[in-house]
């Protein structure tokens, strides 16, 4: 308190002329700021004000003259209307499902790309492709070329082995339909896993190595210096990869709509605004589900964003 | 003499345990280098069997069990630039690379003035600014669909490829803005300032010192934009239609099974991932801190 009032004082005392031109320097350190900062602004935050005033509206396009305030009615009918509790259960199982076994998949690729073997960088690159086929063409991919119950890999590969065995009847399961959450999951933990993979790789490249050889000089096991050092040292960038891979995944559109058009009880929140608001026009409701999206998002986010924070104070104060 | 005894026994009490660790080390590291390879393998086989069957003729690429050794052919490709159906997919191509190229072009216009204020002569409070660009990119894209939509169709922008290049650029800019600002944090302040004592003109001191750190990360800045723009289905689908539709939307198409088509759809995947396939090997090494907002090198 008293030294905010000397400081005061002390800035009070030193003339009205420095004052205004420490203010004309502040604005000119800012003002390169300000182009991006006005733009996400406008573009990214203004719609979401839209979409919370709407959420409290009675508003679908095939009624126009209906439209007026209508309280916390499409909240009701989102958090009692079974589709939307549906999709609620759907977002989550999918998510945390896809985020633990690509996290736990990447650290295991992590650790064996940590190892010097023969052919380590063309192991790396082939584990990156799945990460960078677009979405949309991956999503085909796993429903037409491997899924198809009568000319898929899956199916052609069992008729094979079958084949091999003396056997004309394999099993020829129709995949989607029999596990269709489950066969979009695996398309998304095929792609996600290098992403895990590379985040982990990268804080396994980053551990005191001169420790761990001195751990390893003292007698200690592989088991145990994986316990008790490289795990703790993974642990952040694991919290990472969980975070980022829980916002990613949560938005996810794309295989949903490709690989099962969101039937079959696959149809997650994003896919479910996306046909309340595009098929059915109800803008109402379709806002009211987006509000609930983003108040969960948020409680990931704060994680994720402490997570960020003090991997981003470690680095600064290096 | 004696130091010899002395000393004899310890090299000699530690071979018989040495001996084996040497041996069985490199044994456990052969088998460990062989599991990563078949994990390799096992993660590339759906994109090499996507390559192969775009090449295979459709009867071939329909046989239960496949047929590997089928003769190559280039009717896949053939099909998918229209050559029976007559729907070219070079303009939703095009709309992409417009979108992609264009949006990220202005990302860094946006981006790198600011990160160097928030790196080389930061303002007050730039964590907080950072760290509120960051948690835009948190706020779910479906969540601001609906007004962006109603906005579109008020302005008459609706199937306008420029809609979705401002929406590209705001979708990537805390990306860039992260990725930057961790670029330009490694300029040499201290080299600047003694480079403007020396007299160094503000040409010089760009091409001299800035550029050979700040480069390398444009470069990855604006590949990692222009895969995620490449990339973008949700908006493209809602707010574009016969015009401005883009690969992603062209490649819905394909979405529901109608006769043999297999490898024509292998073919489209095939050509409308290329250019991310190249951008990201090209970006490989900075691929992480793109993705991970800067968050790890």
């Amino acid at each position: 308190m008293s030294v905010a009032v000397a400081s005061a004082a002390r800035s009070g005392s030193s003339a009205r002329g420095g004052d205004a031109l420490r203010r004309s320097a502040d604005w000119a350190r800012r003002a390169p700021l300000l182009p991006a900062l006005i733009f996400t602004i406008v573009v990214t935050q203004l719609p979401f004000v839209v979409t919370l005033i709407v959420s409290f509206m009675d508003w679908n396009a095939y009624y126009p003259d209906e439209r007026g305030f209508a309280g916390l009615t499409n909240y009701k009918r989102v958090l009692t209307d079974v589709n939307m509790r549906d999709a609620i259960f759907t977002t989550v199982l999918l998510t945390v499902t896809v985020v633990i076994v690509s996290l736990f998949l990447g650290m295991v690729i992590a650790l064996l790309l940590d190892r010097k073997f023969v052919g380590r960088g063309a192991v790396r690159t082939m584990m990156i492709t799945p990460f960078l086929v677009v979405p949309v063409a991956a999503a085909l991919l796993w429903k037409h070329a491997l899924y198809n119950p009568s000319y898929g890999l899956l199916n052609g590969m069992i008729t094979a082995v079958w084949r091999l065995f003396g056997s004309n009847r394999p099993p020829q399961p129709d995949w989607i339909s029999t596990m269709p959450l489950l066969s979009v999951e695996t398309a998304l933990i095929w792609q996600w896993t290098p992403f895990m993979m590379l985040i982990l790789l990268a804080g396994l490249q980053g551990r005191p190595l001169d420790v761990i050889e001195a751990a390893r000089i003292d007698g200690a096991g592989s088991w145990q210096i994986f316990r008790y050092m490289t795990f703790p040292h993974l642990r952040q960038y694991l919290e990472l990869g969980a975070l980022l891979g829980s916002i990613y995944i949560v938005q996810n559109f794309d295989a949903v709509f490709t690989i099962t058009s969101g039937g079959l009880g696959t149809a997650n929140l994003p896919y479910t605004i996306y046909q309340t608001f595009y098929q059915a026009h109800d803008y109402g409701r379709a806002s009211a589900a987006g509000v609930v999206v983003v108040i969960g998002t948020i409680i990931i986010a704060t994680f994720a964003l402490r997570t960020v924070s003090s991997l981003f104070r470690e680095e600064t104060s290096r | 003499m004696t130091s010899i005894t002395d000393t004899a026994p310890v090299p000699a009490s530690r071979t018989p345990e040495g001996a084996p660790r040497r041996t069985r080390a490199p044994r456990r590291g052969v088998i460990f280098g062989m599991v990563a390879w078949l994990i390799g393998i096992l993660f590339v086989l759906p994109v090499l069997w996507m390559l192969l069957t775009s090449f295979h003729s459709e009867a071939a690429a329909a046989t239960n069990p496949p047929s590997i050794a089928a003769p190559l052919t280039l009717q896949g490709y053939q099909e998918f630039f229209g050559a029976s159906s007559g729907a070219s997919p070079w303009p939703p191509l095009l709309n992409s690379v417009t979108a992609s190229v264009l949006s990220t072009v202005l990302v860094l216009v946006f981006a790198i003035p600011a990160a160097y204020a928030l790196s080389i002569r930061p303002v007050r409070k730039w964590t907080d600014v950072l760290f509120f660009f960051l948690s835009t990119k948190m706020l779910p894209v479906v969540a601001g669909l609906l007004p962006i939509y109603l906005f579109a169709q008020a302005a008459g922008l609706l199937d306008n490829v420029w809609l979705l290049i401002v929406l590209y650029t705001s979708m990537n800019l805390p990306i860039a803005v992260w990725m930057m600002r961790s670029f330009l944090a490694e300029v040499p302040v201290e080299m600047l300032e003694a480079a403007s004592m020396d007299g160094a003109g503000l040409i010089r001191t760009l091409r001299e010192i800035v550029a050979p750190v700040v480069l390398p990360g444009i470069a990855a800045t604006s590949l990692i934009c222009f895969i995620f723009s490449w990339n973008e289905l949700l908006f493209a689908r809602v707010l574009t239609g016969t015009v401005a539709q883009t690969a992603p939307v062209f490649l819905t198409g394909f979405v529901t099974s109608q006769g043999l088509f297999l490898a024509k759809v292998c073919a489209a995947a095939l050509v409308v991932s290329l250019p991310v396939i190249i951008a990201g090997f090209a970006a490989q090494d900075k691929l992480v801190q793109g993705l991970s907002l800067g968050a790890v090198k």
